[in-house]
């Protein structure tokens, strides 16, 4: 129970996007077709997953054993990114087809707040291990929903007769703020079904 | 003389003309994240001022020891071990501000602007000039956070400044705790949508300033400004990324 319970606040009421603003870049970025929304989307579950199943072991067994819990910063940043690069050569030597799909979007995700967030977020609420995989993938498939659903928007954007003043990103903003809002129609809903969490 | 004239310009042009937020719009995540008040909105811009001016000044001593290769991890982990240094200062002194702005002290590691200027300014110039680079970002970016802050702490919580007490006992003042405006403020900008409807009414409106004084408006620059443009395959693929034919095409249209 609390597992789905962690699952959905992260997709509904803590979405990575709409709610904490982690993210933003490739939000605003890579929205613009639905294509690459997914694509781009894909790839941040599939490298949050994976980064969280690296830095747990290694925060909980090296880094809080020896004391050495303000290194975390410095530590994870380093290993997603030699994550990422790894993970870029093993796709594009072993599975290239996935590489096709994938692999442009992954050097992208280094710097990427939500990965990072992520796993300092899973640090933070002192998840164990299953609670933080359940939130990684969560929050990678509530970024997921928030890119497809603001693809949709902005594909509708397009063709709109906006003030002058507004064009481009303003507007942009103010659909995402839009969008937000109906997020903020989730609060509480996640409680009610569960009752166990604040 | 014309050196001063042009490390004066490199301080200035990140206050207004080459905004890092509202200009060249970097570091966004922070900039919604944080503007709910104007003390956390300081303390943020403060941190972010002084992991910029100390990675500038370092990446510039290191610019030509540094491989160009492995330029990015390199930068990363200089970045990194600022963060690290400015997180335990605030948890030390500030713990109020530690506590408010959680997760985004360390998310500073990966705010575009500080990667951004090591990779475009610092790991080409001399030091002085990025010392002043990485002052002037940081001093835009603080100043744009703090319009940002004023906007939402007075329409969305009523106050101005509240809590400036976790800041100012530094200095042996605790006696300012900040003013109290509205009755019934507007909680909608407070909360995430209020960041983003802000943020875009700021930005039309720093546009439309652009706009008078003949500039061009700021534009999601995309992954041209990400600091990661140089090793993504997304921009080397198709010679420019997503955002980018968007631009080709205002160009045809002005040209027509």
């Amino acid at each position: 129970m609390k597992l789905a319970g962690i699952f959905l606040t992260a997709i509904l009421t803590e979405n990575f996007i709409l709610c904490k603003f982690l993210g933003i870049c490739p939000f605003l970025g890579v929205s613009k077709k639905l294509k690459t929304a997914i694509g781009m989307s894909t790839a941040v579950i599939f490298v949050m997953a994976l980064a969280t199943a690296v830095t747990f072991p290694i925060n909980k067994y090296l880094l809080e054993k020896n004391g050495l819990d303000y290194l975390q910063t410095i530590v994870f940043i380093l290993v997603i990114a030699a994550l990422v690069q790894f993970v870029e050569i093993v796709l594009k030597k072993f599975i290239p087809s996935l590489y096709e799909a994938l692999g442009i979007y992954l050097p992208l995700i280094t710097t990427n707040c939500a990965v990072l967030g992520v796993v300092l977020l899973n640090v933070d609420n002192g998840y164990n291990f299953a609670e933080s995989m359940i939130n990684s993938i969560g929050g990678g498939a509530g970024f997921m929903v928030a890119m497809i659903m603001f693809a949709g928007v902005r594909e509708r954007l397009e063709g709109c007769d906006i003030p002058k003043a507004l064009k481009g990103l303003p507007i942009t903003l103010i659909a995402a703020a839009l969008v937000s809002l109906s997020f903020q129609g989730f609060s509480g809903v996640v409680d009610g079904i569960f009752g166990l969490f604040s | 003389m014309a050196e001063n004239k042009s490390l004066a310009k490199e301080f200035s042009k990140g206050l207004i003309k080459e905004n890092p937020v509202l200009r060249l719009v970097l570091g966004t995540c922070p900039t919604l994240a944080v503007s709910v008040s104007v003390t956390n909105s300081i303390g943020m811009g403060i941190a972010a001022t002084l992991v910029l001016v100390c990675s500038n000044v370092v990446i510039s001593l290191l610019r030509k020891v540094i491989p160009s290769k492995i330029r990015i991890p390199a930068y990363i982990v200089v970045i990194a071990s600022f963060v690290t240094i400015v997180q335990m200062l605030v948890k030390a002194f500030v713990p109020a501000l530690n506590d408010a702005l959680g997760v985004y002290l360390p998310l500073i590691v990966v705010n575009c602007i500080i990667l951004g200027r090591a990779e475009a300014f610092a790991g080409k110039n001399s030091v002085p000039a990025s010392f002043l680079d990485g002052l002037g970002m940081g001093i835009g970016f603080t100043f744009a956070l703090i319009v940002m802050a004023t906007i939402r702490e007075i329409l969305g919580a009523g106050t101005f400044l509240d809590s400036i007490d976790s800041l100012t006992k530094l200095f042996g003042v605790t006696s300012f705790t900040g003013f109290t405006l509205l009755k019934q403020p507007i909680a909608m900008l407070t909360m995430a949508p209020g960041g983003f409807l802000v943020f875009g009414l700021v930005m039309a409106a720093a546009n439309r300033i652009a706009e008078h004084q003949g500039k061009p408006k700021a534009e999601l620059s995309g992954c041209a400004a990400c600091p990661m443009a140089a090793s993504c395959a997304l921009v080397k693929k198709d010679e420019k990324c997503e955002t980018a034919p968007a631009k080709e095409n205002e160009k045809e249209e002005s040209a027509v």
